[in-house]
This record gives structure tokens, C-alpha cells and sequence, in this order.
């Protein structure tokens, strides 16, 4: 009886972290009759009674507020679909699309065409199916060229770091202009090609070593080293 | 244009490549032979970089070409696994894995390198068929020289199987190769805009304008040729292609022997 894992622990799906009615599950645990049991491929965090998971893989999960990437993939009468990763589209109705008038009638693909890549806001979940987004907002447009990568959705908050620390070591030590979608698609864009090469490194390091300790430090000492 | 596009022209403009590279440098190969030596007669399998093509090679006996009564004959076939990549599906055939087929399959037969009249085991009766498999197990670009060194690699580990009165013995094998002296070696060059380059990667092979696949011969004969994409090349192009094609798969045959 009582937790049968330490913290920081790796766990798969099915693995029995508890049991007895000590700790309460929370996020990506369940409780199975007296047990407690791992949803998800991850980390455990124990904070007191709670046991929770931080997850490795999985697919994204919108959120209302989340800055997400993602690309046109059709143009309708009344606004656009975006894919942004998940398993339903979204929508990104004309009122949410522009400062500028539209027309009755309007072309909607000189906003936006099919395969441009948007950064975007979601402002609405409303069960599985309906995702709303924005473009109005700080930040919110339609990206230029440059590279997109595509990372584990569950390594975003490592990629950004506290406060954004991790991302903006990498802006200003690689120059490069960098967005990270919570969906975990990043655009980055630099002028010199073998700093832009860098960012894509650090990034591909923080998502191979999100769950070991001293992360930014290596981050910062691969940056320094090809700088 | 799409933005990855667009981007991928620029840092071509400005002299690099995404991943660093050269243009006329490869990736790390890797060949493996025999990986698959209880089914398939000879196996082996390619890495370029985390490009990973595995071939397999299968003895048949079969009634030869009415107008080659004397000679064998090879039969490729690509498949193109969903596994190896989220562009390909289950299904038919699709025009490029029938692309890559063909383009291993010219190399092969044009450079002679197979004695098709040694495949013949009664004139006008039965002759070996040899069928060349392939499958890429991850696309990450230049399928097109991992399929043609997968394949060669497999003939190259291949041992015929016994035959007894016609039927053929799967179980025992012989210590016949199929003995080819001068393995053709494919190499392909893209073009993005006036740029030529080698040994793309997935970002590169899906935004090139055009490519052309050569295989050569250990003397530097050209064998074959193959020309793709939607964009023209002009004969000077033709030329460096050829040449930047050349000594590519002079070092493709460092790797992978005589």
C-alpha cells in the first residue's frame, strides 16, 4: 500500500503508481478502484497528496488562449479551416480574421490561401469538434518564409522555458526570429543560415533531453560553442 | 510560393543548405548485408543519414521472353510503406514508387551487369527470374540512390537456391552468386532554382525543381538516365549534372565495394 513510484519517475500507460486512498490523481492519472494508474507515457510529479503526470508524447489538446501554428487547408464563403494539429480542424470565422473590410462576395484567398502558414489564437473550445481561432491579437499573422519544425506538443513549455527564458536565449544568441506554437509547430527564420542551423539544434536538444536536469545549461553551452 | 519553399530558395542563395551540408557533400551511409537470409535468397539494407531502404532479392523459375529463349530476366517492384512516410498510403502502385522501380530496373539491365544468358537453365524452356523487392522503411530524401544501392547490395549478398528436377529448393541454398562484375551505381542531382546539389533531404526532395538520376559503371560509363520534375534543364546543367553525378557515385563506391 501507498506510492509505488518516486517523483520524476518514467512510466508507461498502465503502470500502477499507487495504491490506497492516500494520494489523489490528477491530469493524466486515474484512479482504478484502489489503484492509481498511469494514463500517458511520462514523468511523475508528486506535489504532497497529489500525483500527477507530466506527459513525454501525445498529440495536442487544444486550449482556449493557446498561440497555436497552423496552415489553411480550405477557404469557405464565411472563413477559413486551419489545420493546427489535432484531431479536428478549426475555424477562423471572418469577424476573427481581419482589421480590414471585407466585401460581400470577397475573395478570401487574398487574406488567406490554402497551404499559408498563420500564427493564431484560440478563443473557443467548445466540445471536441468546435475549435474557434483569432487573428486579432499581438503577434497573430501570417507567417513569411522561413523553417517550421514540429516537436512533441508535451515539450513546448520546456522549449519556452520560465518566462520565456529558454526561447529568448535562443533568439538572441542565434539572431533568428523564432515563434512557437503550443501545438508545438516553431517557425524560425535567420539571416545567416549556420545560426539559424544552431536554433534548430538547441531546439532538437531540448526536445531529446526535456526530462534530464541541467537542460539549460547544456542549451546554453552548444549555443556558446557555435557561436 | 510556400513559405518552406520560398525559404529553402533563399538559404540556397545565400550559399548553404538547411542541414549545413555541401552541395556536393552526402550523408553517412550505412550498408548492411544478409538481413533477411531465412526469406529472401539476399537482403540488405541502406541508411542515408535517417534515409533507410531495405531490398530483398528472390530466385524464381519461369518460361523465358518468346523472342530471348535463352536468357533470364529481373523483375523490380518498390513499395512505398506508409511507415517510411506520412505522403505515402496503402494501395496501388503509385507513379513514384513505379518511377523508382524502373529507374533501379534501367540501371541494371542497360549497364549488362547481369549475364541474363547465365540465368538460363533450358533454352526456350525454363529460365531463373530474379525479383528485386524494395521498400523504404523512412523517408528522410534521396529514396532514389537508397533504393539503386539497397538493390545492388542484395544481388550482391544473393545466393541461388537448388534445383532438382525443375523444382526449386528454398530450403538449401548453393554457394552460387549471381556473379556480377561491374555493379552500376545510381546517383541522383536536384536542382532548386540555379542550384545543383546531391543527396537531398525530405525539405529538398519535395521542393526541388528538378532532378536527374545517373548510374555509372566502375569505368564511369554512363548506363542510364532518368529526369524529373516539372522544371527544364539546360544543357549546360545537363553537363555538371552529369559530372557532379559522377563523382557522387565514385563515393557511393567507396562505401559500397567493387
Amino acid at each position: 500500500m501507498g506510492i509505488l513510484v518516486n517523483d520524476k519517475d518514467v512510466v508507461v500507460p498502465g503502470e500502477i503508481l499507487a495504491e490506497g486512498m492516500d494520494f489523489v490523481p490528477s491530469g493524466d492519472v486515474f484512479r482504478d478502484g484502489e489503484k492509481l494508474v498511469s494514463g500517458r507515457w511520462g514523468l511523475v510529479s508528486v506535489s504532497g497528496r497529489i500525483l500527477k503526470l507530466i506527459p513525454l508524447s501525445g498529440k495536442y489538446v487544444p486550449k482556449r488562449n493557446d498561440l497555436v501554428i497552423g496552415t489553411i487547408e480550405n477557404v469557405g464563403i464565411s472563413g477559413w479551416r486551419i489545420d493546427i494539429g489535432c484531431a479536428f480542424s478549426a475555424s477562423l470565422l471572418l469577424r476573427d480574421a481581419t482589421q480590414e473590410f471585407i466585401e460581400r462576395g470577397a475573395d478570401l484567398s487574398k487574406f488567406y490561401d490554402v497551404g499559408d502558414y498563420v500564427m493564431c489564437q484560440i478563443v473557443k473550445t467548445s466540445g471536441p469538434k468546435i475549435i474557434d481561432v483569432s487573428m486579432k491579437g499581438p503577434g497573430l499573422r501570417k507567417l513569411g518564409p522561413g523553417k517550421l519544425l514540429k516537436v512533441a506538443p508535451a515539450k513546448v513549455p520546456r522549449i519556452i522555458g520560465k518566462q520565456g527564458s529558454m526561447i529568448s536565449m535562443i533568439k538572441e544568441m542565434t539572431d533568428c526570429k523564432i515563434s512557437v506554437g503550443q501545438n508545438g509547430i516553431i517557425w524560425l527564420v535567420g539571416e545567416d543560415p549556420k545560426k539559424e542551423l544552431t536554433a534548430v539544434d538547441a531546439i532538437n536538444l531540448i526536445e531529446r533531453e526535456s526530462h534530464i536536469s541541467g537542460l539549460t545549461d547544456k542549451v546554453k553551452e552548444l549555443l556558446e560553442k557555435r557561436k | 510560393m510556400n513559405i518552406l519553399k520560398k525559404h529553402l530558395y533563399n538559404t540556397f542563395d545565400k550559399g548553404f543548405r538547411e542541414d549545413g551540408r555541401k552541395f556536393d557533400e552526402t550523408r553517412e551511409i550505412f550498408i548492411e548485408y544478409g538481413i533477411s537470409s531465412r526469406s529472401a535468397e539476399g537482403s540488405a539494407r541502406v541508411k542515408i543519414g535517417e534515409t533507410e531502404v531495405v531490398a530483398g532479392v528472390k530466385f524464381g523459375i519461369g518460361s523465358p521472353f518468346p523472342d530471348k529463349p535463352g536468357e533470364g530476366s529481373i523483375v523490380v517492384n518498390a513499395e512505398l510503406l506508409p511507415l517510411a512516410s506520412p505522403d505515402y498510403d496503402s494501395g496501388p502502385p503509385s507513379i513514384d514508387s513505379i518511377e523508382i522501380s524502373r529507374v533501379v530496373d534501367r540501371a541494371i539491365r542497360e549497364s549488362k551487369c547481369i549475364n541474363m544468358k547465365s540465368l538460363c537453365v533450358k533454352s526456350g524452356e525454363s529460365v531463373w527470374l530474379i525479383f528485386i523487392d524494395i521498400y523504404p522503411i523512412n523517408n528522410s530524401g534521396n529514396i532514389f540512390d537508397a533504393a539503386a544501392l539497397a538493390s545492388l547490395a542484395a544481388l550482391k549478398d544473393a545466393k541461388f537456391p537448388s534445383l532438382k528436377d525443375g523444382v526449386v529448393d528454398y530450403k538449401s541454398r548453393t554457394k552460387k552468386g549471381i556473379g556480377i562484375v561491374d555493379y552500376p551505381i545510381s546517383c541522383t542531382v536536384r536542382k532548386i532554382g540555379s542550384h545543383l546539389f546531391v543527396d537531398p533531404n525530405v525539405n529538398e526532395d519535395l521542393y526541388s525543381d528538378a532532378r536527374l538520376t545517373a548510374s555509372f559503371t566502375s569505368k564511369n560509363m554512363l548506363c542510364s538516365l532518368q529526369k524529373g520534375g516539372n522544371v527544364s534543364v539546360t544543357s549546360d546543367e545537363l553537363f555538371t549534372m552529369l559530372e557532379l553525378a559522377k563523382k557522387t557515385a565514385q563515393n557511393y563506391r567507396k562505401v559500397f565495394g567493387k
